[in-house]
């Protein structure tokens, strides 16, 4: 359909928009905006807290890409019209398989991560199965699940190790050639270099002393713009894309003019269980342990993150590059307000704000640049 | 357009004014940093953060409380590593987990920044991360030691009622209990989750599927306050014998009125209060105690309440 509008050049139907406006409407404008506010305040009042120097901006940079990662999938099934409530659990659940794959059971550490990502995208597939053949609001499909999930993630280390947190998990992954693309850290070298020249602090005892303070980008960011790309190249430059945006905007029309709504739908459920078990598998390689009590919250926090990026709730709107700001924004206030030592009990309350004030201020753009009243 | 410009104005206005007024807030003195692994529900920790305060006033340094909101220990790591790179004088943190805490708790060492172990850890764990030294109460042994007591009073089986079953380090106190017993652990203990309707509703469950039960052994006021309720609608209050860890408003009207035989009291406020002053006199005069600091076990019972009474939840 694209490749037909462009063809045939100036059309009388289609009215002219200048390009500056063009460049202005874009899902993703509320997000830049609240960036670069947030940025600028964070700048004032907590410049020289040590946010902005290597190890803080490494520490919000890290909180930042563990939201986008959760927050990529929850984008796309969100726009595709569902949502996913079982995020957190999925977390829990994943880190918790790969714990006992690998340490309790004995398996290879490759073997464990892969089988323990197949085994959420089933469940992703089960979600999204359930949702299509049912009808029922997914909202509800996947709150049960957010239950059913936490439970065996609780349930099933007790029965077998009488014990809710699995460690050991660094040392099992010892040597394993699949544990590094999700627990390593790459341009090492690049940092230590930095270290050297005086760029970035370096440790002055113990063990490390003479290493930089931030030793390379963990695989976890990586992982974070990867998907970003693959999630905004998938939405805007491919068919399927637009079958995302058809399924959430208008599903019946969408399956009147051939869409596989179905498919797509599951697809975008899987897809978000691939985010939380690539999140999981982060955190378990990273941390050596796996606890039962891991991502509780996080499915709101991914959507949180979804709507400050400009999604609509109600799906068929958004954009992957927006998510992907809105976790930067998310990360950067959670982290930023400890820098700036605000009390930490009122901390929920300036988030609760902050992100109340950055939905409406989307929610105003949206509507100047759409034009919708 | 002028309606965007209003709103991001307001936004940024009402974003600015707990900042400003927290940044002003700063004293000139040391700074030092508590960080807990404590989600906000958890009442308990409101001593600690008494105790802080009544230390960073008493001598003139800046303290911070830090928590992970939900008690998500990998956001807990998060938090030590923001904490270091603020570069504070000094932290002090729990170690509720060592594979997930110990590699920011070292860097932070190896920063040059001191650290204390407070609540959570053992002596071997405190050594292994370089901290300067352990202030808390050794949970197994508190554990142990609650056992050995019960057994005396002819105890032969408990329930433990965990509202932290994914705290290893508090599940010990259990695990010491049954051991001081001489019984097994078994399937004695149970998940009571954070919502005191729901803890109630398990010890009641508990209770009536296994009536021959001896004893009840809570570990914390969010656990024990709703366990006394239970054990009142039963009608076991005062009949059941029921002990608990850590002392609260509730759980010191329970020793008083004979529902509870007895209350561990580990001091909280010592946990947050002398880590300040160690490492304030550390910083200042390089002095420092030569060993760990036991801030517990202390059994509290119906004798001299009045001291814990007049401060309970609030430095007790």
């Amino acid at each position: 359909m694209s490749q037909a509008t462009q063809a045939v050049g100036s059309d009388e139907r289609v009215k002219q928009i200048s390009s500056l406006r063009k460049a202005l409407i874009r899902p993703e404008l509320g997000g830049m905006c609240g960036t670069v506010i947030v940025f600028v305040l964070f700048f004032i009042f907590a410049g020289d807290s040590g946010m902005f120097n290597a190890q803080g901006v490494m520490n919000w940079t890290t909180v930042s890409a563990q939201f986008m990662i959760i927050a990529v999938g929850a984008c796309l099934l969100m726009i595709a019209g569902e949502f996913d409530l079982s995020i957190g659990s999925m977390i829990g659940f994943a880190g918790m398989m790969i714990a006992i794959f690998g340490v309790t059971l004995g398996w290879p550490m490759w073997a464990a991560i892969l089988i323990t990502f197949a085994l959420c995208l089933a469940i992703g597939a089960l979600n999204g199965y359930i949702v299509v053949r049912t009808g029922l609001p997914s909202f509800i499909v996947t709150l049960a699940f957010l239950f059913i999930l936490r439970g065996f993630t609780i349930f099933l280390p007790q029965l077998i190790e009488r014990k809710t947190i699995i460690g050991g998990i660094r040392d099992a992954a010892e040597g394993d050639w699949l544990a590094p693309i999700f627990g390593g850290k790459i341009l090492t070298g690049l940092f230590q270099w930095f270290g050297d020249m005086g760029i970035i602090a370096t440790f002055t005892r113990g063990t490390k002393q003479g290493q930089p303070v931030v030793e390379g980008i963990p695989m976890l960011v990586v992982w974070a713009l990867f998907l970003v790309f693959v999630g905004h190249f998938i939405l805007t430059r491919t068919q399927f894309g637009n079958w995302i945006f058809a399924s959430g905007g208008d599903a019946e029309s969408a399956r009147n003019s051939g869409v596989p709504v179905n498919k797509v739908k599951i697809c975008m459920f899987m897809f978000t269980a691939f985010g939380a078990a690539v999140f999981a598998a982060c955190q378990v390689m990273e941390f050596g342990s796996a606890g039962a009590d891991r991502g509780l919250l996080k499915e709101f926090e991914a959507i949180i993150a979804v709507v400050i990026g400009g999604a609509l709730l109600t799906g068929g709107y958004g954009s992957v590059i927006g998510a992907a700001l809105g976790a930067l924004i998310f990360g950067v206030v959670q982290q930023g307000l400890f820098f700036a030592g605000v009390e930490s009990s009122l901390f929920r309350v300036f988030l609760g704000v902050i992100l109340l004030f950055a939905v409406i201020l989307n929610t105003y753009i949206r509507r100047i640049i759409t034009g919708e009243r | 357009m002028k309606s965007v410009i209003k709103t991001i104005a307001l936004a940024t206005t009402v974003a600015a004014t707990p900042l400003m007024v927290a940044t002003t807030a700063s004293a000139a003195g040391e700074k030092y940093i508590l960080v807990s692994h404590a989600p906000d529900s958890d009442s308990w920790w409101n001593t600690i953060k008494n105790g802080i305060a009544l230390a960073g006033e008493q001598l003139d340094v800046e303290v911070e409380y830090r928590n992970p909101p939900t008690g998500d220990l990998a956001d807990m790591a998060r938090i030590i590593e923001q904490a270091a790179a603020s570069g504070p004088d000094g932290i002090i943190t729990t170690l509720a987990d060592f594979d997930v805490l110990s590699g920011p708790i070292r860097a932070a060492v190896d920063q040059g920044i001191d650290v204390i172990i407070m609540n959570s850890g053992t002596p071997e764990q405190v050594r292994e991360v370089g901290a300067l030294m352990f202030v808390g109460q050794p949970e197994y042994d508190a554990g142990y030691a609650a056992g050995l007591r019960a057994k005396g009073d002819g105890i032969g089986s408990f329930v433990c009622v965990n509202h932290v079953i994914s705290n290893t380090v508090v599940a010990e106190r259990c695990r010491g209990f049954a051991d001081g017993l001489g019984i097994d652990l078994g399937s004695q203990m149970i998940d009571a989750g954070q919502d005191p309707a729901e803890i109630k509703n398990r010890v009641q469950a508990y209770l009536n599927a296994n009536p021959e039960t001896d004893a009840v052994l809570t570990l914390g006021p969010t656990s024990a306050d709703p366990t006394k309720l239970a054990l009142e609608e039963m009608g076991l209050a005062g009949d059941i014998y029921f002990g608990t860890f850590d002392l609260g408003d509730e759980i010191v009207k329970g020793i008083k009125d004979g529902i509870i035989q007895w209350g561990i009291d580990q001091q909280p406020f010592l946990q947050a209060y002398m880590p300040v002053v160690v490492l304030t006199n550390y910083d200042r005069y390089g002095v420092l105690p030569g060993n760990n600091i036991n801030s517990g076990p202390g059994f509290v019972t119906k004798d001299g309440l009045t001291k814990v009474e007049e401060f309970a939840g609030k430095y007790r």
